[in-house]
């Protein structure tokens, strides 16, 4: 058998980021290095997931120290090789910097970035191989599971869930002990549950770093899960455009089932459960409970009224229950250290941590576990490092396109389910993409407009046909053309798409439009009133741009730049723009050196 | 898996796999692996160290140190026990490394012939 002790670990993280920015061939350098010292025998290199701080990948953590190697180079590996792993001596240059003192922080647990966070989904997530059920065991997994399944009846796993006050991470937040209460007391010969592993939000990268990183963290909950319920059978609903996360899971399910994890008689307890995976063709849509089943049933994916909820008729007309990857994640936790572990942290009506997937005009980009109730400042500017380039804070979007736009003064708010209700936005899955002063309102809200509008599945006519208007006048108001009445009209419609819609698709595209519309007016009425985009980002808005004669140098920046040649003149005398051929798109402005160029009023 | 005893006690196995991972309040044991500590044989201690820990399978942090200014000493080899001084000891042979393990690390005495020098808990770091 091949030793087991290794003097030291050295953890290579390969969730998509940094697979995608060039780990594989850090890997593959760093196995001949070991080779050429001769250390292979004493140094284990281990594949984890995401770490989280993708801004900074690929990363490389080394133990038992836990130094933090980011953006290692292949050519970076021999030296980390020979001095740090042969030698005892961390390569400084390697190491991070914290952002505003430029300091060198040598291990992982002293960054900003991962202080602040409370890691209890993502605990295992880049510390162990998540294709080896092993690891997992090895840090304590599915000892929540046995225990559940032989000292726990079904009662008491929902009571505690239900005690624990874990919401569904998928969106809505709906009590999870409570969902599974509905499901276990419809009675049936068969029943199903299923996990939303979906995720369609643009931006988000949650729940697929969570199967990449912990797949039998997701197991362990819908094991915990359907012996709660009392189904026998599971599946888990993953986009297709997720390869890596599909191709981990199935090597923890095979590897669950070889160790009597998943199939007859588990733990000895009698009780049976297995699997399945099933692919999904990605369409927003299908994240959509009823649609999601219709899909696995090999129909297409569109969803349908509810009542009967799915918990009385879901998968082939049988009670299932259906959580999000995360919610499930959150499951052998519970069981393990119980109810009131996990309730002391997080708020009281919004239990334990929130993942977030911190995208945009942000330092740290990343996956971040927060506690509920963290204040919105808090994740952007000491977790997250604040904005890009020093600019100023103008909102962050939550809960990608069902979510809203919160303003930079509601910074301080707390994040948990009602608070963000009430500003406009929503918990949401956990996409957070922070926006500066150069971001225009109009036109993400257009952005995630056009985003549901096209994935919109045409069922019920309040979202097919309103979200199709909607977008017209955004379009309009971004292109100058917007009239008096249109932001009256837009909200009209807005509500009515939310009343009378048949799904949450439609039930909450409007709000993109309406955050907005809430918090940025302002931002509407310039575009409509003054035919001008004040972030400067809708092209084509208003009059032509003008050349002030006398401030201009003649460098002819402007006209190199004119995507139109509306620029003409000699070199070192003023230039000049013809206004027949000006689109307005303000490229030159931007290019003056001088300031010498703007619209004319 | 037929019962919750048998994951925990397959548990028990699996951990050593992960002691580099979960190092905190572990025994350490520190060699010097500078220049002079590498041209005085510190690698063949190294491997020898790592050989004793499968062997016996104790539970073990390994780390290695640079030169700390004693070169005529190496190979140095530091043992610390949770809550106790660092001990060093110098000229270490792979041969030495067996007692130091067997005696010091697992058994807490310590192997005076060989040290060289001491810091207590606290000191220096
Ligand atoms: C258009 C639409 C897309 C959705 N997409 C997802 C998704 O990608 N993942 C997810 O977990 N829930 C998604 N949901 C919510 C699910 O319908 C469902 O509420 C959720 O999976 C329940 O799990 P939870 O209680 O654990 O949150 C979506 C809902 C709608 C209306």
């Amino acid at each position: 058998m091949k030793p087991t002790f290794y003097r030291s670990h050295v953890l290579i993280c390969t969730g998509t980021g940094c697979k995608s920015s060039g780990a594989s061939q850090i890997e593959a350098v760093l196995a001949k290095e070991l080779e050429k010292h001769n250390l292979q025998d004493e140094i284990k290199v281990v594949e984890t997931g995401c770490h989280g701080f993708c801004e900074k990948g690929p990363i490389m953590i080394v133990y038992p120290e836990g130094v933090f190697y980011c953006r290692v180079k292949p050519d970076d590996v021999g030296q980390i090789v020979e001095e740090h792993l042969l030698k005892g001596r961390i390569v400084d240059r390697l190491l991070y910097q914290e952002l505003h003192t430029e300091a060198s922080i040598p291990t992982y647990r002293e960054i900003d970035f991962y202080k602040k966070q409370h890691r209890i989904v993502l605990a295992n997530c880049g510390r162990i191989d998540p294709e080896s059920i092993e690891e997992y065991i090895a840090v304590g997994g599915y000892e929540a599971c046995g225990k559940a399944l032989t000292e726990m009846t079904p009662e008491e796993v929902i009571a505690e869930v239900k005690s624990a006050g874990l919401r569904g991470r998928g969106g809505a937040g709906f009590p999870t002990g409570l969902k599974w209460e509905l499901t276990r007391k419809t009675p049936s010969d068969k029943k199903y549950i299923i996990c939303n592993a979906d995720e369609g939000d643009p931006g988000a990268f949650m729940d697929r770093s969570l199967l990449e990183g912990d797949p039998h963290r997701i197991i362990e909950g819908m094991i915990i899960g359907a012996y709660a319920i009392g189904a026998d059978e599971g599946y888990i609903y993953v986009r297709a455009e997720y390869p890596l996360a599909i191709h981990r899971l199935q090597i923890a399910l095979n590897q669950a089932r070889k160790y009597g994890l998943l199939g007859e008689d588990i733990f000895g307890s009698g009780f049976n459960f297995d699997l399945h995976i099933k692919k999904g063709a990605g369409a927003f849509v299908c994240g959509e409970e009823t649609a999601l089943m219709a899909s696995i049933e090999g129909k297409r994916g569109m969803p349908r009224p509810k009542p009967p909820f799915p918990s009385v008729s879901g998968l082939w007309g049988k009670p299932t229950n259906i959580n999000n990857v995360e919610t499930f994640g959150n499951v052998p936790y519970i069981i393990k250290n119980g109810a009131e572990a996990f309730r002391s942290v997080g708020t009281e009506k919004s239990a334990g941590t929130k993942v977030f997937a911190l995208t945009g005009k942000i330092n740290n980009t990343g996956l971040v576990e927060v506690p509920m109730g963290m204040t919105l400042r808090e994740v952007i500017y000491d977790i997250g490092g604040g904005v890009t380039g020093g600019k100023a804070l103008k909102a962050v979007q939550i809960g990608g396109p069902s979510g809203g736009c919160i303003p930079a003064e509601l910074l301080d708010i707390p994040i948990d389910y009602e608070s963000l209700n009430e500003v406009g936005a929503m918990m949401g899955s956990g996409g957070m993409v922070v926006m500066d002063e150069t971001t225009c309102m109009v036109d993400v809200a257009r952005y995630f407009l056009q985003f549901t509008q096209s994935e919109s599945c045409g069922k019920c006519t309040p979202c097919r046909e309103g979200t199709k208007r909607m977008l017209e006048i955004l379009d309009r108001i971004c292109s100058g053309e917007g009239q008096p009445g249109d932001l009256e009209l837009l909200e009209e419609l807005g509500n009515h798409i939310k009343d009378t819609s048949l799904c949450q698709l439609g039930g909450s595209a409007p709000n993109p439009v309406l955050s907005t519309l809430r918090y940025f007016r302002d931002e509407y009425e310039a575009h409509i009133n003054d035919k001008r985009c004040p972030a400067n980002v809708c092209a084509g808005m208003g009059a032509p741009y003008v050349i002030d004669e006398l401030t201009c140098i003649g460098c002819s920046l402007c006209a190199r730049f004119c995507p139109m040649d509306a620029i003409s003149g000699d070199k070192k005398k003023p230039h000049k723009i013809d206004p027949e051929q000006c689109i307005a798109c303000g490229v030159c402005a931007g290019k003056c050196p001088v300031h010498a160029i703007s619209q004319a009023s | 898996m037929k019962s919750l005893e048998e994951l925990r006690r397959l548990r028990e196995t699996l951990q050593q796999d992960m002691l580099a991972r979960n190092g905190d309040g572990n025994p350490r044991i520190i060699v010097g692996m500078g220049t002079c500590g590498i041209a005085a044989g510190a690698r063949e201690v190294m491997q020898a160290i790592m050989q004793q820990v499968r062997e016996r399978n104790i539970t073990v942090t390994i780390s290695q140190t640079g030169c700390i200014g004693m070169c005529e000493k190496e190979p140095l080899m530091d043992v610390q026990l949770p809550g106790k001084g660092r001990i060093t000891y110098g000229h270490v042979t792979p041969k030495d490394v067996e007692s130091i393990i067997v005696q010091h690390v697992i058994n807490g005495q310590i192997v005076e012939d060989l040290v060289v020098a001491r810091l207590e808990e606290g000191e220096g770091q």
